[in-house]
């Protein structure tokens, strides 16, 4: 049975490739000018400087970018989002959250999502965008003024981008907790099929 | 990480401690194949292919840039109780160290595709229509500031001296050793100016005495201080910070 389409697989590698790259490479360039009083240490960041830093983060804000138009293309297209990550309510988001936190969520049938990782992977998409028109109105504050001053012009695009950033940075260290906790999922995502149950 | 003596645990050598050391061992090395790709970035940015795709990037970003600069695009402007107080002083050196040029014995000197490359001193500048612009500088670094600055327009300095305004990169050699070149395109625009005062004041040296190009379309570092000579080319010029990798067009 198939779980997971292979545009999916595909993307979501290709995804935590170009999102372990940016993530990294920012913190090297937040830690340039920090907006809050602490910076990330530099052992855990990419580009060794703040040069190296923004040509990686520039190169693969490009994978990043595309990447993702062919997954919320294909997504909306194929009606992947409509399936898979709809209906979701508020009630039903944190009915699931508190049966996970109590160790109580079912996860039998891994091509139904339940409504905890609907809104799980509905905030990752959301984030995604954020930081990436976040990151337009920081790059050309200019000639995207439209757009910067939707995001609260330059300044206010800093801080939003870091916000969607740490967004972001929580979903997936719950994400990577949640696949760690249910680890059949694992290999799921990379051959698409359920194995055995054992 | 912190690396703990071993000579303590290695005198003895029942093998239970030497089983534990196997275990440690194995456990950090684990660790550094794991984080491998984090933790080595700067080794992984300066290996020669990578910095190839890199650079390479980085180029297509330029391109990317020029696509989506537009000539009539104005930066923004703001009212005067904006501006940033003190303004903040950035180079490639500390402030202490700022050269300080001799109005008096300045010359600009021009060079390349120009048709008159006679050198100007400070008063036939200071004598050139001048303008001033209230916009938001940008620093690479990501900090921003808002300042006023006054001087010609580059385009009408272009136009007075004959520059090959079809030419495609306009380079700046500065007192300080300082460097770096723009395309005619940017050149051109209706906001770059050759800035002669901050804040109505002659340029103060920590400012760029006796001149400064101020380009609200580009980062900050792409603003070139104590400028002595400005060149019109159609090779590629680079730059101080550009040579050493940091993006040719840093637009905004």
């Amino acid at each position: 049975m198939l779980v997971h389409p292979l545009v999916v697989r595909v993307t979501h590698w290709i995804n935590l490739l170009a999102v372990l790259i940016m993530v990294t490479s920012g913190w090297r360039i937040y830690n340039a000018s920090p907006l809050f009083a602490f910076h990330f240490p530099n052992d855990i960041t990419l580009g060794g400087w703040l040069a190296g830093a923004l040509q990686w983060h520039f190169a693969a804000l490009w994978l990043l970018v595309i990447n993702g138009l062919v997954y919320v293309t294909y997504g909306i297209v194929s009606g992947h989002f409509r399936r898979k990550l709809l209906p979701i309510s508020p009630r039903a988001v944190i009915r699931d959250i508190a049966n996970a936190l109590r160790g109580r969520l079912a996860h039998d049938d891994l091509s139904v999502y339940n409504a905890a990782q609907r809104a799980a992977y509905l905030a990752i998409i959301f984030a995604l965008v954020l930081l990436v028109l976040s990151g337009l109105a920081i790059w050309k504050p200019v000639q995207l003024h439209a757009l910067a001053a939707l995001m609260g012009d330059y300044e206010g695009a800093r801080y939003l981008h870091f916000g969607a950033m740490a967004l972001l940075v929580f979903i997936v260290l719950v994400h990577v907790v949640m696949v760690l906790l249910v680890p059949r999922t694992f290999p799921t995502m990379i051959t698409g099929r359920l194995r055995r149950a054992s | 990480m912190k690396r703990r003596g071993m000579a303590g645990s290695l005198a003895d050598h029942s093998r239970p401690q030497i089983e534990r050391l196997e275990r440690r061992l194995f456990l950090k090395q684990g660790l550094s194949v794991g984080a491998l790709a984090l933790l080595s970035g700067c080794e992984l940015t300066d290996d020669e292919s990578v910095q190839k795709v890199l650079s390479a990037m980085s180029r297509w970003n330029d391109r990317a840039q020029g696509w989506l600069f537009s000539p009539n695009r104005l930066a923004p402007e703001f009212p005067e109780s904006a501006i940033t107080k003190p303004f903040p002083f950035n180079a490639y050196y500390t402030e202490d160290e700022v050269r300080e040029v001799d109005g008096n014995d300045y010359k600009l000197e021009l060079s390349g595709l120009i048709a008159d490359r006679k050198p100007w001193r400070l008063p036939e500048l200071y004598a050139l229509p001048q303008t001033s612009q209230v916009t938001r500088h940008i620093c690479v670094e990501g900090w921003s500031a808002i300042g006023k600055w006054s001087g010609v327009t580059f385009r009408t300095f272009l136009e007075r001296v004959g520059a090959d305004l079809g030419a495609k990169y306009v380079g700046f050699n500065c007192a300080d050793n300082y460097s770096t070149s723009i395309d005619m395109a940017t050149a051109l625009h209706p906001q770059t100016l050759l800035a002669f005062r901050y804040a109505d004041q002659i340029l103060p040296p920590k400012y760029g005495f006796p001149m400064k190009l101020r380009i609200p379309t580009k980062l900050g570092f792409k603003n070139p201080k104590h400028i002595v000579e400005i060149m019109v080319s159609n090779a590629y010029l680079g730059g101080y910070w550009e040579d050493q990798g940091y993006n040719w067009y840093s637009g905004s």
